[in-house]
């Protein structure tokens, strides 16, 4: 297991250098000029000149990219062209909404979707299975926003239960940062509700039918043990690959939910990012993006040998 | 356990009973905890996102008001946009020549050191570098000696009339006075710290670019006596602290005033004010009668608008209502108004022109077009999709275009593209632009000295687009140099006819922003920026 884990470490190394080159290289190519736009209106050739200079920006393209990497790899993300902040302190003031953000939103899929799953498969063809079906095809069809809109009406303007908008640390104590939560998190899982309950019905629908269900069954097993200890188990594999790559793109892609519940995370950094061309900000968070999923990925293939005692490495 | 035991237990009455019960008591305890925050904080959401802090290199206008929050200046223009004594009070010699301005007593700066005449002096250069009144001031400065502790001398080359006023505008870039070590520093290098002697201290280590920046009261600044008005008066501050929050979502915006999670809306969108209006605990009102002014801008050194029939052309073809009715929609907050200085100001004109306000006059285009020999040239315009007041402007001006014969093509990009494109004075077919759009507060453009779009200079000087002509730069000198109210008058109207038969810029109308807050505000000051000293929060 150590040995695979290492080999698979080394294997992100070349991944990570061709997306840094890339990202490097596409950034520079993309039109938009971080001088003219940080020089303002009444500046003259000379003074863009000068701010050029200033950030680096004059020299040729394979010596920013060495410089950066070497940066890098000394730990330095770099300052921030436009508000001259380091990239690092940036990102650890919006990684934390967002990872709690998307951690929120994963607990309620799994606690949401799997048991939806594995109940439309039990009672598949039932009014309840029916119900899961559509009420999925109402959560892949439905924008988030329209969702995060009317969550919002409904438990946050007419009830008054939660707060509209906004994040707060744990700093403010758990019912503040909870609070906050609450909705985004419900927003944001509505999609991977959606998707993970039709993969755990699809994945149980298959396993119910093996033989060893039927065994199971047979020699006395309550419903609650099969389905939960031997099926679900079985099932596990796929459900699990899907929940982790949705949490990394929970993590890389809740800019809508970010943006219609005012949330400070990383969605909202990158979009400005792009927007002001701030290329460290840019490049920094697409690496830290890559680095994700590929930890990820190696996390769920880890876990397979766990829920799968057939799975080695 | 039988099949159907599972679902029989969620359906029982004591469950859903529990379940209930359990939902609300932790939505309460949850609700109760987010409505817990101190009753002098005042939560404001900016019309833009503070990124920049320094405000004399960037022009962008959230920047100037995180620069009247931190920083004073020597001079503040009142709601009526009349220069008064801020942070010292000046005299002027016989000749014209000579301005010695005393500070007042008292001015510290955030650390509690002084503010002296070498911090003022380091500032008005900086000042002069990057803010086109401040170049004119520059221009015609001889030297800037500090004369003692509290004293300090401009000495002009030469007279000028107008460098009182130019010291007191809050646009583009004001003449904000820092310490002398954070006004030495050079462009493009980050300000050392943010110590100024304003009203407010910035609280650095809350600083989220994009996101929050948070000011607290300044305990030792000591207010003049005057009553606020603008950038001038008191700045007494009658809040602990205030937080400008950026919300990328306007409705989320409407969302949380309404629901009391903020205070203040700096620029309240007009298709979603309704929300607000019926609603009892908020204040919707035009905190700056001025407003802003709307207007397009050519591109003088191409083809075919290096042709001055041709920009004529493109003028008779505009009008303005339809330009207002796209960006503004509600007629309470936006008029017609072809005055290059804005209307209502103390020398706004109309004169020139009447067919902006008039819904143009297509036909004589049309034959002014064929007089030039219009080729079918494509005219460019650059569209900003990502700026809602600027993104309906290129819409309604091209289809006007179209119908008075012009061959158009409109360009759609982000704003910070366009912010780069338009730097490129190559022609449109090689990667340039023929016509742009933009907003400037009335507070910028009421005089031919601080207007930066009358400048003439062609390429050296001159705002994007570059124009180039010498009479007109006659009569901005002139308009600099006069001494009486009527000079300035007759000066402002030769500006004005200028102006529209060159076709220097289009204005395409004035229209006010709302700014909302709830009712726990009071004493919200007008004046042409959002300002939060004067204000009361009722605890």
């Amino acid at each position: 297991m150590l040995g695979y884990f290492i080999r698979r470490l080394l294997a992100a190394i070349p991944v990570m250098l061709v997306l840094a080159l890339s990202v490097f290289l596409l950034l520079r190519l993309s039109p938009g000029d971080p001088a003219v736009i940080i020089a303002g209106d009444m500046a003259s050739p000379e003074q863009v000149a000068s701010i050029r200079t200033a950030l680096g920006l004059d020299q040729p393209i394979y010596t920013q990219f060495f410089i950066w990497m070497g940066n890098m790899l000394q730990g330095d993300f770099g300052t921030s062209l436009i508000s001259q902040t380091s990239v690092m302190t940036m990102i650890t003031q919006r990684l934390e909404p967002t990872v709690s953000l998307a951690l929120a939103a994963i607990v309620f899929t799994v606690l949401i979707s799997v048991p939806l799953g594995v109940i439309a498969a039990w009672r598949q063809g039932s009014w309840v299975d029916n119900l899961v079906m559509s009420v999925s095809v109402v959560g892949f069809s439905v924008p988030v926003f329209v969702i995060g809109y009317i969550v919002i009406q409904v438990f946050a303007i007419k009830l008054g239960w939660l707060p509209v908008q906004g994040y707060r640390s744990l700093d403010n104590g758990f019912g503040e940062f909870a609070s906050r939560l609450v909705l985004p998190a419900l927003t944001l899982s509505s999609v991977y509700i959606a998707l993970i309950a039709r993969m755990t019905r699809a994945s149980m629908l298959e396993v119910l039918k093996e033989d060893y269900i039927r065994t199971a069954r047979a020699k006395g097993l309550g419903e609650r043990l099969v389905l939960f200890r031997h099926a679900l188990r079985n099932a596990g594999v796929p459900i699990l690959t899907v929940i982790g790559t949705g949490f990394a793109l929970m993590v890389s892609g809740v800019v809508v939910t970010e943006s219609v519940f005012n949330i400070p995370g990383l969605g909202r950094l990158i979009i400005d990012a792009v927007l002001a061309r701030d290329y460290p900000v840019i490049q920094a968070i697409i690496l830290l993006t890559a680095g994700l999923y590929v930890f990820i990925n190696l996390l769920i293939d880890l876990s397979y040998a766990i829920t799968d005692p057939r799975i080695r490495y | 356990m039988p099949k159907k035991t599972m679902l029989k237990q969620l359906a029982t009455p004591r469950f859903q009973k529990t379940a209930l019960l359990a939902a609300l008591g932790m939505a309460s305890a949850l609700s109760f905890a987010t409505h817990v925050q101190a009753d002098t904080t005042v939560s404001a959401v900016m019309h833009s996102a503070l990124r920049s802090l320094d405000p004399v290199s960037s022009s962008a206008t959230i920047a100037r008001n995180h620069g009247y929050m931190i920083y004073d200046t020597l001079i503040g223009l009142d709601a009526d946009l009349n220069p008064q004594p801020q942070m010292a009070d000046w005299e002027v010699s016989e000749d014209g020549r000579i301005y010695t301005f005393t500070l007042r007593d008292g001015l510290t700066w955030h650390d509690g050191s002084p503010v002296t005449p070498a911090d003022c002096i380091a500032s008005l250069k900086r000042w002069g570098t990057f803010d086109a009144g401040g170049q004119l001031v520059s221009n015609h400065t001889e030297s800037l000696t500090a004369l003692d502790e509290k004293r300090f001398a401009l000495t002009l080359s030469s007279p000028l009339g107008d460098v009182i006023g130019l010291l007191s505008k809050p646009s583009a870039v004001p003449a904000f006075i820092m310490p002398e070590n954070v006004a030495s520093i050079e462009p493009g290098q980050p300000l050392p710290n943010q110590i100024g002697s304003g009203p407010f201290r910035f609280i650095a280590n809350e600083f989220q670019p994009g996101v929050k920046a948070v000011y607290e009261r300044f305990d030792a600044y000591q207010p003049r006596s005057e009553a606020p008005s603008g950038t001038a008066g008191s700045k007494e501050v009658f809040v602990d602290r205030v937080e400008w929050i950026h919300m990328p979502d306007v409705q989320t915006t409407i969302n949380a005033i309404n629901s009391g999670d903020i205070d203040y809306i700096e620029r309240t969108p007009f298709d979603l004010l309704p929300l607000l209006e019926g609603n009892p605990e908020i204040t919707t009102d035009v905190l700056d009668p001025l407003g802003m002014l709307t207007v397009a801008r050519m591109n003088f050194l191409n083809p075919p608008f290096n042709d001055v029939r041709i920009r004529r052309a493109a003028l008779l073809a505009m009008g303005q209502e339809d330009v207002l009715a796209a960006l503004v929609g509600d007629p309470r907050f936006y008029q017609t108004c072809a005055s290059v200085f804005g209307c209502n100001t103390a020398i706004s004109t109309e004169a020139g022109d009447e067919s902006l306000t008039s819904g143009g006059r297509p036909d004589e285009a049309r034959a002014l077009l064929e007089e030039a020999g219009y080729d079918q040239t494509p005219v460019v315009l650059l569209q900003p999709s990502d700026v809602a007041t600027l993104t309906p402007q290129p819409v309604v001006v091209a289809q006007a275009l179209r119908k008075a014969g012009f061959n158009v093509e409109l360009k759609q990009m982000d704003w910070q593209t366009l912010v780069s494109q338009r730097a490129n004075q190559s022609p449109s077919s090689e990667g340039g632009w023929d016509m742009i759009f933009t907003n400037f507060g009335v507070d910028s453009f009421w005089s031919p000295t601080i207007n930066m779009l009358l400048i003439a200079t062609g390429t050296q000087d001159s705002w994007f687009g570059w124009p180039s002509d010498p009479y007109m730069e006659e009569l901005r000198t002139e308009y600099a140099m006069a001494e009486s109210e009527e000079q300035r008058k007759a000066l402002a109207e030769a500006v004005q006819e200028q102006a529209m038969e060159q076709a220097t810029f289009i204005p395409l109308g004035q229209f006010q922003n709302v700014v909302s807050w709830r009712n726990e505000l009071s004493d919200v000051v007008e004046g042409p920026i959002p300002v939060f000293w004067g204000m009361h929060k009722a605890e």
